[in-house]
Order: C-alpha cells, then structure tokens, then sequence
C-alpha cells in the first residue's frame, strides 16, 4: 500500500470510516503517522468540547467561590476540592463504574457509558474545577481601582460584573488558563486507557501508540510520534489563546501586558 | 479472620461486612494502599535529589553542562505525562536488559532487535526467568519509581531552579563580600533560602505526585486501582463465598476518599512546613510573622 493509500484507508479509522481491520504486520511510518494522527481527533474534540464547556461553569464556580454569601461559597469550594483533590484517573473509573450503574437502572444512561459523552462530562467538570481556581486567582487580584472606578461610573451589578470585572479577570487569568487548556488535551490521552472501552478499536492516539508498541515490542517510533503530534497540538492552543490574550490586553501599554508563559503541568 | 466467618451465608449485614472486608484478598488490597505510600516516600526525596542535580547542572557556567540540566528540564516537561510513562519503562527495561546482555553474553552474534521481538540471551534477561514472584514485583516496582523520579526530577529541577533565581541578589553579594567562596556561597547562603521560595512549587508537585500514583496500575503493578476492579468486580456464589453485584462504583468511590484525604493532609502539613520556613526571610510572609511578634 502506498502511503496515500495508507492515508485515504485509515485517516478517519478512529471515527468509524475507512478500512475496519487495522494493520497486522510490517508496519510502516505512514501507518504509524495515519493512525495515530486519526486517534488524535477524539483528543481534539475531547479537547475543544471540555474547553468551551468547562469555560462558562468555571465562571460560575469563581464567582460562587468569591462570594461572601456561604450558600454559594461552600458548594463552590467543595466541587473545586473534590475535583482538583483526587486524580483524573480514578475520576474516570469512577465515573464510568457510576454510568454503568445507572444504566442498568434506566435507558437514558446508554450513551453515558460511552467515551464520547461520558468521558466528555468527566473531563468538563475537571477542567472547570482547575479553571475555577485559576479564575478565582485572578477574580481576587483585581486591582481595587478598577472596581472603585465602575462604582464611580456608577456602574453596579451584571453591568459593572460584563464590563469591568469579567474582561479584568480574564485578562489577568489568561496565561494560566493557556496553560490549563494545554494541560488539558494532555489529559485527554487519559481516555481510552483508563476506563472507557474503545469501541471496534476506535480510540484516541494513545490507543494507538500503544497498540503499536505492543504490536511491535519498539516504543521509540510511536511515542515520539504521539509526542509530536501533541507538540504540535500545544503550539496551535498557544497560538490561538495568544490571539485572544493580545485582544484581552490591547487597551494596555505594551510594557505592561501580560505575557503567556509556558508553564508545563503534570499529570491531574 | 473471625470465628463466624466459617459460612457467610447466614450472617447479618455487619458481621457479614466485617467478614468481607478481611478476607486475604481484601488484605492484599490493603497492602496495595502501603504499596501508593512506599511509592510516595521513595519517589518524593530520589525525586528532589535528581531535581537539585538538574537545578545545579542547569545553572552551571559550563555551557555544556547547563544545556544539559536545561534540556533535561524542558524535554521532560514538554510531553504528555502518560506517553512519558509508558515509555520509560519499556526502554528502561530494554536498556537495562541490552547492557546486561553486552556483558553476560559477548559472543552471542544475532541482532537484538529481530523485527518486531526484542530478543537477549536468556542469563541477560531482567529479572531473570526462574525468579520467584516477588523478584518480578519487586524489579516492576523499581522501574516505575526510576520512572516517577526522572519525570518528576525534571519538574522539581524547573522549580528548585526558579527557586535559587529568586533568593535576593543582596543576599549573595553580601556572603561575597564577607569573602566566601562561590561554593560556601551555594551551600551556606543559597541553599538555605531558597526552599521558601521553591516550597510552593514544591508542595504542588507533591499534590501532582499524590495525584499520579494510580498511573501504577498502567506499569502493570498490582496497585489499588488493579485490586478496586479486581475485588469490585460481580462475584457468583460459585467461586466466591462472599457473592455480590458489581461493586466497583463503591470501592472507586473509597479511592477517591482516600486520595481527598491525602490532599487535604497535605494542604495542612504543608501550610505548617511554609509558616515555618517562613519564619526570618526577607518576605512580605516573614515580615508579617516579625510583626505579628513584635505587636
């Protein structure tokens, strides 16, 4: 098979399209690139869906977390512990062992035990968890005259909340969440080795890396390719959180912008 | 383990309880929780030690040397932790298994690698084929505390490095100027302050090294989460006597009781350990302390 061929066959292998049997032997470079690559789109929906989602709870959870009344502080703090608190890993398991119960109980909870939705949601509460905390950092590093000049505007509530206190918290919060959003699609090869089954060997690119590594007993050619695409993936969020970190901070004289700073994270 | 226990069918919902929970098998799962602490104890000081190395290294004036200490630090830090992971200890493995076979074995003439197998002569292996059980336990365990200590040593590095840049120039042109040498001035005036500047970092990797001890399981070590599915599992009545639904909800839900529990522990120690080292520097959190006595 000639690499284009390789690639017409097995590009949308890990969505259901193409050829079904994956390669048995003499594997190839291009098989590798394909196949892995082709995993690495349930890590990019993964990836965006968490983000986007977990964007607008996280926001709630900052501001829950902020407030001085103890109905909503207390529900804040405790999700932002139970989640930030306790490993990824044993979140997914846990979570798919609960799907599991309830499926049996009711209909509606088929599509749970599987990744696409039931990984999904585990991985959104995770990252609004990290990006609540992250957020209510910078909600409380507000500079106080930012809030004193709203009030002088006479600005008060949802209006001074939407015009001054938002775009302040997420403009000094950005450079942390960049990192949180690359931490993130890191985590996101957690899926398929965890606890969610792959179904008909549709899996993420970690599901294929190490098909391949225990096809071929060689680590060394998958993983740097795994590697490689998340590289690449990393520098496409550093590209596009640093479009929105210029537009957060243009009203600002250049000196005194915010710069991204890589900041690599661990496991979660 | 009880007297009572002799036929658990008859027994009420405690004692029948207190009978399960202590089977031999529920012990190995206990014993797997020692197995998640051992980890953290080993890994935590090799861990700082290897970072202290890579922070030293990386400052270093000698070019080579501090591009090494510098790669080491970004090229673990820049990959998924996972691939990390499961990489390492296969090529640990193999390069353990390689050298072995250099020296035991000199005239054995087929490549090692023979397509996709991975082949040494037979007294090269790791551990070695008629080795008991806990040889083979014991030598999975190693390499994955190898594996812990070099991902996490190059985060430690990142921070202990962060660390000794943020002691205040002053600090150190004062210990040159009483005329200490560039090593006095490491050991005695460096070292001594930075920990307060690294400890937040520090006690974040800690939290981050809690967090990934269940990746054990995916080094295929008998740990809690490979005990939680195996015990949580539907048990018959035909080959258990203590026949239950699946249960792996629960004792997942235990696992995460567990590990809330050593975070919140360890928010506490922490906060202490930073009060304490706190105490006397030249921070805004020691000026606070010295006020807080003088008043």
């Amino acid at each position: 098979m000639s690499c284009w061929e390789t690639i017409q066959a097995y590009a949308l292998r890990s969505v259901g399209f193409g050829e079904r049997l994956l390669p048995r032997s003499d594997f190839t470079i291009c098989e590798h690139f394909t196949l892995i690559g082709s995993g690495m789109i349930w890590n990019v929906y993964f990836g965006i869906v968490a983000l986007i989602s977990g964007f607008f709870l996280a926001t709630l959870l900052a501001v829950g977390k902020a407030s001085s009344r103890a109905l909503y502080r207390k529900p804040a703090e405790w999700f932002i512990f139970i989640f930030r608190g306790s490993p990824l890993f044993i979140q997914f398991f846990f979570a798919y062992f609960l799907f599991l119960n309830l499926k049996r109980t009711n209909d509606f909870f088929d599509p749970f035990t599987a990744a696409w939705l039931g990984a999904l949601i585990v991985l959104f509460l995770n990252t609004a968890a990290y990006s609540g905390e992250i957020f209510y950092g910078a909600l409380r590093s507000i500079p106080k005259g930012d809030v004193e000049a709203a009030d002088a505007y006479g600005l008060s509530g949802w209006s001074r909340f939407r015009r001054v206190v938002w775009p302040t918290m997420l403009r000094l919060a950005w450079p942390a969440y960049t990192n949180e959003a690359i931490f993130l699609f890191h985590a996101t090869a957690l899926v398929f080795f965890s606890s969610f089954p792959a179904w008909q060997q549709r899996g993420d690119a970690l599901y294929y890396a190490s098909h391949f590594a225990d096809k071929t007993f060689n680590p060394f050619v998958p993983y740097p390719i795994l590697a490689f695409y998340f590289i690449l993936c990393s520098l496409a969020i550093i590209g596009v959180f640093g479009l929105i970190n210029r537009r957060l901070n243009r009203h600002l004289p250049a000196n005194t912008r915010q710069k991204i700073k890589l900041r690599m994270n661990l496991i979660r | 383990m009880f007297s009572y226990c002799a036929d658990p069918n008859t027994l009420d919902t405690v004692r029948w309880f207190s009978c399960y929970l202590t089977t031999g098998v529920h012990m190995s799962f206990y014993a797997s929780f020692i197995k998640v602490l051992a980890l953290l104890a080993v890994t935590a000081p090799v861990a700082l030690g290897v970072g202290f190395l890579g922070a030293m290294a990386a400052r270093s004036d000698l070019l080579p040397v501090s591009l090494l200490g510098k790669s080491y630090i970004a090229i673990v830090r820049g990959v998924p932790d996972v691939a990390f992971f499961l990489f390492f200890v296969i090529a640990l493995d193999q390069m353990f298994e390689y050298v072995r076979h250099r020296a035991i074995c000199p005239d054995w003439t087929q490549p090692v690698r023979q397509g996709s197998e991975f082949l040494v002569c037979a007294q090269a292996k790791l551990p070695l084929g008629n080795a008991a059980e806990w040889v083979h336990e014991t030598y999975g365990f190693l390499l994955a505390v190898i594996t812990f200590a070099i991902v996490f040593g190059a985060f430690a590095a990142n921070v202990l490095f962060g660390g000794m840049r943020a002691v205040p120039r002053a600090q150190l042109e004062t210990a040159e100027a009483y005329g200490m040498s560039r090593r006095q001035t490491f050991w005695r005036v460096l070292v001594p302050q930075m920990w307060v500047y690294a400890l937040p970092g520090l006690s974040n990797l800690w939290m981050v090294l809690i967090k990934a001890t269940p990746l054990l399981f995916l080094l295929g070590i008998e740990d809690i989460v490979y005990w939680a599915r195996e015990l949580g599992g539907t048990k018959t009545s035909r080959f258990s006597s203590y026949p239950h639904g699946d249960w792996r909800m629960w004792y997942f839900l235990g696992l995460l009781a567990f590990y809330l529990m050593m975070t919140r522990v360890s928010e506490i120690v922490l906060e202490r350990l930073m009060q304490r080292l706190t105490h006397g520097q030249a921070t805004t959190g020691g000026e606070k302390q010295r006020k807080r006595v003088a008043a």
